[in-house]
């Protein structure tokens, strides 16, 4: 009994939780694309200044990440090709694992440990010093104010950054490709792009707009709700990361299978 | 959306000349009910002392009539508008007509001094900068910290915070400005500069002012009246003269500082705090 009320109000609570996150991405949605029709321009340089931190930043670590997971990609893949004699096919594994998947996630995750409790941890501690209340006391939205110019950042800069990340992790690939398997660059590069069809790329940048979605929301919304204390702003962040990981990866299992069963034969 | 809300009794025709009257005002968190309908007017030019204790209601009454929470039952009007019936428009204009300046300052940390005065300027108007930038300085030398423009807020000390977060308060020239403890946390030098300038800002701008406190020497420094607030009830409103006199038991408590009877269970203290059952005494 008390393991399916446990079950059922977690349920609960996670649906609600889902629902406060669409509340909060329509509100940033509609300050980025709608309001600015009606008067209430969006301050550009906020949302520069979020893209810096966001993409532009991030681009060395996402390198270096990429980098290494298409090399463990290739190594992994290799071990099981070299045993059909199909060593060959590496540098397709890589290029599709790495562009439908591998390239989107990864880089997610980096963008999630660095700005969204970066997210979280700023709007936890503008709550805790009543800088929120002041905003709205200045007729100021927070939403608009401080959540549109990071949502307009993310999804921006998310899918410039997967696709940094898609080529990097090729790279990587092809160190492995080339020094282990028997190709040179320009024929891991070749067998590449003839392995890659247009779709493996845009699937993996329309999930990367969509993880964008997810971390800004989720950052922000722990934000938001931070008690009381500098001790509660730790708790939003941690909390943001997490539940971050989590929708996100879950919103990664709902697109692949919808990708899935949508390719055409 | 604002939804208009039903007070307990049908409600009036606006009052004419107050600017701020609230009329049988509830406020809950959760279930529980903070303020037990609140009764009072604040008339256009005067200034308004809340006083009470920790656990009062003041906090929570002086966040309602800034509308950073909704009343659970009755009626505020300001300038003569039903506050809680406004439209969303009409609420932002109103609040671009008062300030509030926030216990611990509240300033913006990411921006600087100066940016934290002109943010309201730069969102709500179409002025160009080097208008702003006048404005700006204007209002820091209204509040003595001309030249610290390009502090951060990191740098100021409590009592400079305190008089930047005055500044930003002022920057649209506002009608009614509030005040959350501006005194606290300050060393009583500071303190009396920060009571000098509301009383500067009471005689040159004849601004509606409201304050909440507990510190009896600033309160009777700046009030024209004050309200006592316990539990959620006013138990006193008048001129500090006659809030002095008064021989009201829970007034002339705070008034003369009388310790609260030793509480010590924790059921007692709790439902001191809430106001449920009036602690044990001797």
């Amino acid at each position: 009994m008390a393991l399916t009320d446990s079950i059922g109000s977690a349920t609960i609570t996670g649906l609600a939780y889902v629902g406060e996150l669409a509340r909060l991405t329509g509100g940033a949605a509609r300050a980025v694309f709608i309001e600015p029709f009606h008067g209430h321009k969006l301050r550009l340089g906020r949302a520069v200044h979020q893209a810096m931190a966001v993409g532009v930043e991030a681009i060395p670590i996402v390198s270096l990440i990429s980098f290494f997971v298409g090399m463990i990609f290739g190594l992994q893949s290799a071990y099981q090709l070299r045993k059909l004699g199909a060593l060959q096919f590496v540098a397709d594994a890589v290029a599709i694992a790495i562009t439908r998947e591998l390239g989107p996630l990864m880089t997610a995750i980096m963008v999630i440990g660095r700005s969204g409790s970066s997210f979280a941890a700023e709007i936890g501690t503008m709550k805790v010093n009543e800088e929120i209340d002041a905003l709205e006391t200045m007729a100021l939205k927070p939403v608009h104010f401080l959540v549109a110019p990071k949502f307009l950042a993310m999804i921006l800069m998310l899918p410039c950054l997967t696709t940094w990340a898609d080529f990097m992790g090729v790279t990587g690939g092809a160190l492995f490709g080339v020094s282990s398997a028997g190709f040179t660059w320009a024929s891991y590069f070749n067998r590449t792009l003839d392995a890659l069809v247009l779709r493996d790329v845009t699937t993996g940048l329309i999930k990367s707009v969509m993880f964008g979605v997810v971390i800004t929301a989720v950052g922000c919304q722990e934000g938001f709700s931070t008690g009381l204390g500098s001790e509660q702003v730790g708790r939003s962040t941690t909390s943001a990361v997490v539940k971050s990981i989590f929708l996100v990866i879950l919103v990664d299992l709902v697109f692949t299978a919808l990708f899935y069963f949508t390719a055409p034969r | 959306m604002a939804t208009k809300l039903v007070s307990q009794q049908p409600s009036s025709e606006p009052p004419s000349g107050p600017a701020i009257a609230v009329r049988n005002l509830r406020v809950k968190y959760g279930e529980r009910e903070i303020l037990h309908g609140i009764n009072f007017e604040i008339a256009a030019g005067e200034t308004l002392v809340i006083l009470g204790g920790s656990g009062s209601g003041k906090s929570t009454l002086l966040r309602t009539l800034v509308g950073l929470e909704r009343p659970s039952g009755g009626e505020i009007w300001i300038r003569g508008q039903d506050f809680a019936a406004m439209s969303e428009d009409e609420r932002d204009g109103l609040l671009k007509k008062m300030g509030m300046s926030f216990q611990g300052g509240a300033l913006f940390g990411s921006m600087s001094v100066a940016d934290n005065v002109a943010l309201p300027l730069r969102e709500h108007t179409e002025l160009d900068e080097s208008t702003i930038d006048i404005m700006v300085r204007l209002k820091l030398d209204q509040v003595g910290l001309s030249g610290f423009d390009n502090y951060m807020p990191a740098q100021l000390s409590g009592g400079m915070k305190k008089r930047a977060a005055i500044a930003r308060a002022l920057a649209m020239d506002p009608e009614i400005l509030f005040f959350d403890e501006p005194s606290a946390g300050l060393d009583p030098i500071i303190a009396a500069g920060i009571d000098e300038l509301i009383l500067k800002l009471k005689k040159a701008f004849r601004i509606t002012i409201v304050v909440v406190t507990h510190e009896l020497a600033s309160a009777f420094l700046i009030a024209d009246r004050m309200i006592l607030l316990d539990k959620g009830v006013i138990v006193a409103n008048g001129t500090p003269r006659e809030l002095q006199e008064s021989k009201q038991p829970r007034v002339r408590q705070f008034m003369d500082r009388v310790p609260e009877a030793e509480i010590s269970r924790e059921l007692d203290y709790l439902q001191m705090l809430t106001g449920d059952i009036p602690p044990q005494r001797q």
